[in-house]
């Protein structure tokens, strides 16, 4: 059974005549999740999970033509059965599940397996093909546990205020800054930068609590911030904003950060890597729990992946597409365009 | 080993100095005192031979996570680092080992004489016993090189800061003769081991690149014009019948050079001088490539010191059997050296620094062109009558360097760099056009920014070509400026040509790689084929 097919645009549901994450413009896309890699603007129509739709609205404009779908509510689109399924990512992102004719094909978009006690945890879904991303498929990238993370992160907090330094978190806007202010909530006053703040409102917009935070203005006053906590995008590294704030102790959040040369790459104070993609064991056993015939591998380290699972047993084939392997390259454009 | 592993993770994220040395002071502040005999004896190079052979701990990892071989290379070619690769892929730990640095250290020098089965026990032990940043220190201690920018300066400067004691003689004491076994930290560090008097070294004079014309200086006769010298700049102390070498950056070096050593051993008198010291075969100067080769070896072998022997060009002297004599004119001072150096006969590799004559200000220019052919940089202008002044300091001492010569050549060849460099593609491949194709000419990895060096790094993800392995064969679109010092026709060299010293002057985003330079138009270059 052909279901799908990786073209030039995108990849395409044949019966069902739509794409997956497409790239380049189509009539009809669906959307795993919100960041701008996997959605796209110049799309005729696109259906989402319910919870991405505030933020795709919020992204590519209020005007555009979009449908959405609960997890696990199906829809049929051209005799192909469409549904969403949490992939645990970011807030309203989803694994998309197609089945036609009995056979079942699972794209997950960007996916990480543990819970992050915010979004939707990952839901293992069996199929006959599955799509993978592999972001972080080297067994070198293994995550530490929540707590772990949250103790790290916490002290490293504590330490800076017993130097009476303002502890200032680099993530990017969706997603990664929303874990922040769940890892770091109850542990001191959280500033948000605006382009934080007004994605922020646009999920809370849509009934999804999140823990309480403040704008940063951009004429705040000093002793305000001193020894508090503030959050903003990667691409304000070095920025003129960063520099105002006093005594700032900086740390990047991004998966990469396991690496001690990227950490010592970025001219900051720490780096953690907390991740909202699969670290190596999440991937292999998404793939496992698929019990899938055939794993097909995107973006990131999809050469070696899928090299693995084929010595494994598993027949596996990597796929090119235009996603980003580098979460935080990919943010940084469009984080700039937001910081004006 | 937590506070350890907490300095180690303080040092290495930061590439401030300033915040190296407060991380170095904390830890010198809460550390038992045997701990910090073995910070110095780490910082400083003096580690204990490897125990663990490194195939060994790789081989020890495959068996535990099962991984094949490729995997284990893929892994490592991204981390970039053996003993990170290893302690990122082991499973997370299953008990708690906690000792200071002085226990490990002293378990692993025990280890060295055990069997490879006693050593797998042991190296097995500790790794499922620890945390992953712990368990890379642990690697790290086994054998490799930490690679986070602490030099022996920097060392020093926090001994310094901690304790009160002047950088210098902290510099004397460390690299001085002491056994950790015998000595206690506060003799080691209050120098009771030394004789600092003997070893003191002066502030080096420095120069300004020039920034004028040369008729600007005025009276030509009242400058005293000498060849620059690539290479070490060095400072000999010799007092009371000791030897000591400090180069610029205030370290001692007087073990790497031991045929200068022997050479100032020969002299009645006491002296400090100041000079540069280069690379020096058959009374040639050879490039800074080759002196670097020389540097900062644990051991000099025999082999080293016939392949590349050193030499010392003298410039100045600032003490004279016992005498200050710095603010004195530097034609007194100038004689006081050729005395010095004329009153026997000097080994070969013993130079003073030639005066250039000259008549008038336009030939000077032909004569620093000309500096080239023999591995000078260019020439140093130095005022008749300046004292020889502490730092840098504008007007008396000017320094005029030879133009670089330039080619534009395309990136063919990218590779990963190491240590802070190791998550980014900072070693290039540069080829020019040859007839209908292209050549490779040079690889140069050092002359761009952080932020230029990310981007061309996104550059070669997405267009490289082969997906395996540590270098990447990238599609010939990115044009850069390349300089070098000098060029020679080589057999050697595919190309046909061998590049002095090259490096990146600046990326040309302006060009495409249909305005590269040809092989033949580098060729041109050569002026003086040999």
């Amino acid at each position: 059974m052909k279901l799908i097919k990786f073209t030039k645009k995108g990849i395409y549901c044949i019966p069902g005549k739509f794409y997956l994450d497409p790239w380049l413009p189509v009539d009809f896309a669906i959307i795993s999740h919100g960041h701008a890699d996997h959605a796209r603007t110049g799309m005729k129509y696109y259906l989402c999970q319910t919870d991405s739709k505030a933020i795709l609205k919020h992204r590519l404009g209020a005007d555009i033509q979009i449908e959405s779908l609960n997890y696990n509510e199906p829809k049929t689109v051209n005799g192909v059965q469409v549904s969403f399924h949490p992939a645990g990512h970011v807030i309203g992102s989803a694994q998309i599940r197609l089945q036609y004719k009995g056979f079942v094909v699972v794209f997950t978009g960007d996916y990480k397996v543990k819970n992050d006690h915010l979004t939707i945890p990952f839901e293992p879904i069996k199929c006959h093909e599955f799509i993978t991303e592999s972001t972080f498929g080297l067994p070198i990238y293994n995550w530490l546990s929540e707590d772990q993370l949250q103790q790290q992160m916490h002290d490293w907090v504590l330490k800076n205020q017993s130097h009476n330094r303002t502890s200032v978190f680099l993530g990017y806007s969706l997603g990664k800054a929303q874990r922040i202010m769940k890892l770091m909530e109850g542990v001191d006053k959280m500033y948000v930068h605006a382009a934080i703040h007004n994605l922020n409102k646009a999920i809370q917009g849509s009934g999804i609590p999140l823990p309480q935070t403040e704008l940063l203005n951009y004429d705040f006053k000093k002793e305000d911030l001193q020894n508090k906590i503030i959050i903003m995008p990667p691409g304000l590294l070095g920025s003129k904003l960063l520099k105002k704030i006093p005594n700032a102790a900086t740390a990047i959040c991004s998966g990469w950060m396991q690496i001690r040369g990227n950490r010592r790459w970025q001219a900051v104070d720490a780096g953690f890597a907390v991740s909202d993609h699969a670290d190596w064991n999440g991937l292999l056993s998404a793939v496992k729990a698929s019990e899938a015939e055939k794993v097909y591998v995107t973006h990131g380290s999809q050469a070696t992946f899928s090299k693995y699972l084929n010595e494994f047993g598993i027949p596996s084939a990597e796929v090119k597409t235009e996603y980003g392997s580098d979460e935080d390259d990919k943010e940084v454009v469009t984080e700039k365009k937001e910081a004006l | 080993m937590k506070h350890f592993s907490e300095l180690i993770s303080a040092i290495e994220i930061t590439n401030k100095t300033n915040s190296k040395i407060d991380a170095l002071v904390d830890y010198l502040k809460a550390a038992p005192e045997k701990d910090k005999l073995w910070i110095i004896t780490l910082f400083t190079g003096k580690r204990p031979s490897r125990p663990v052979k490194t195939t060994l701990m790789r081989q020890w990892c495959m068996e535990i996570t099962g991984y094949p071989e490729w995997l284990f290379l893929e892994s490592y070619s991204s981390v970039g680092d053996l003993g990170e690769t290893i302690a990122l892929m082991l499973p997370d730990p299953t008990h708690k080992i906690e000792k200071p640095l002085n226990v490990w250290m002293e378990e692993l020098i025990g280890l060295r004489p055990k069997s490879d089965a006693e050593k797998k026990i042991y190296v097995l032990n500790a790794w499922s016993g620890l945390e992953m940043q712990e368990r890379l220190i642990f690697n790290k201690l086994i054998g490799g090189s930490f690679r986070i920018g602490v030099s022996k300066k920097t060392l020093v400067n926090a001994l310094s800061k901690y304790s009160g004691i002047d950088a210098n003689q902290l510099m004397h004491s460390i690299i001085g003769n002491w056994d950790i076994n015998s000595i206690s930290f506060e003799d080691l560090i209050q120098g009771e081991h030394i004789n600092y008097d003997n070893s003191k070294p002066y502030p080096f004079c420095l120069a300004y690149t020039l920034e004028k014309e040369l008729p600007e200086l005025g009276n030509p006769e009242e400058w005293q014009v000498e060849y620059k010298w690539d290479g070490i700049r060095g400072q000999i102390v010799k007092r009371n019948g000791e030897i000591f070498i400090w180069s610029r950056g205030e370290e001692l070096v007087t073990s790497q050079f031991p045929e200068l050593v022997s050479a100032m051993e020969t002299f009645e008198e006491d002296f400090v001088i100041d000079g540069e010291i280069l690379a020096l075969k058959d009374n040639t100067v050879l490039l800074f490539n080759d002196l670097q080769k020389r540097l900062n070896r644990k051991n000099v072998s025999k082999k080293m010191l016939e392949e590349i022997p050193v030499g010392f060009y003298v410039y100045d002297v600032l003490e004279w059997n016992g005498q200050d004599i710095r603010t004195q004119p530097m034609t007194y001072r100038r004689e006081i050296l050729e005395t010095l150096l004329a009153s026997q006969t000097l080994p070969n590799h013993i130079l003073i620094s030639e005066i250039i004559t000259f008549n008038n200000w336009s030939e000077l220019d032909a004569i620093r062109n000309q500096a080239r052919e023999f591995n000078s940089e260019g020439l140093m202008l130095k005022q008749k009558n300046s004292p020889y002044h502490t730092g840098r300091k504008k007007g008396d001492w000017w320094k005029w360097k030879v133009d670089p010569l330039t080619i534009d050549a395309v990136m063919i060849y990218a590779q990963k760099g190491s240590g802070r460099r190791s998550s980014k593609y900072t070693d290039y491949t540069f080829a020019v056009k040859k007839d209908d194709g292209l050549v490779t000419v040079a690889k140069a990895y050092s002359g761009l920014t952080d932020v230029e060096i990310t981007e061309i790094s996104r550059f070669v993800n997405k267009n490289a070509i082969e997906k395996f392995g540590p270098v990447r064969t990238v599609k010939p679109e990115l044009v850069f400026e390349i300089a070098f010092e000098g060029i020679a026709l080589s057999n050697r060299h595919k190309s046909g040509v061998a590049l002095r010293f090259p490096r990146i002057l600046r990326w040309r985003r302006d060009k495409t790689v249909d305005q590269i330079d040809t092989i033949e138009q580098v060729k041109q270059l050569i002026t003086n084929p040999t």
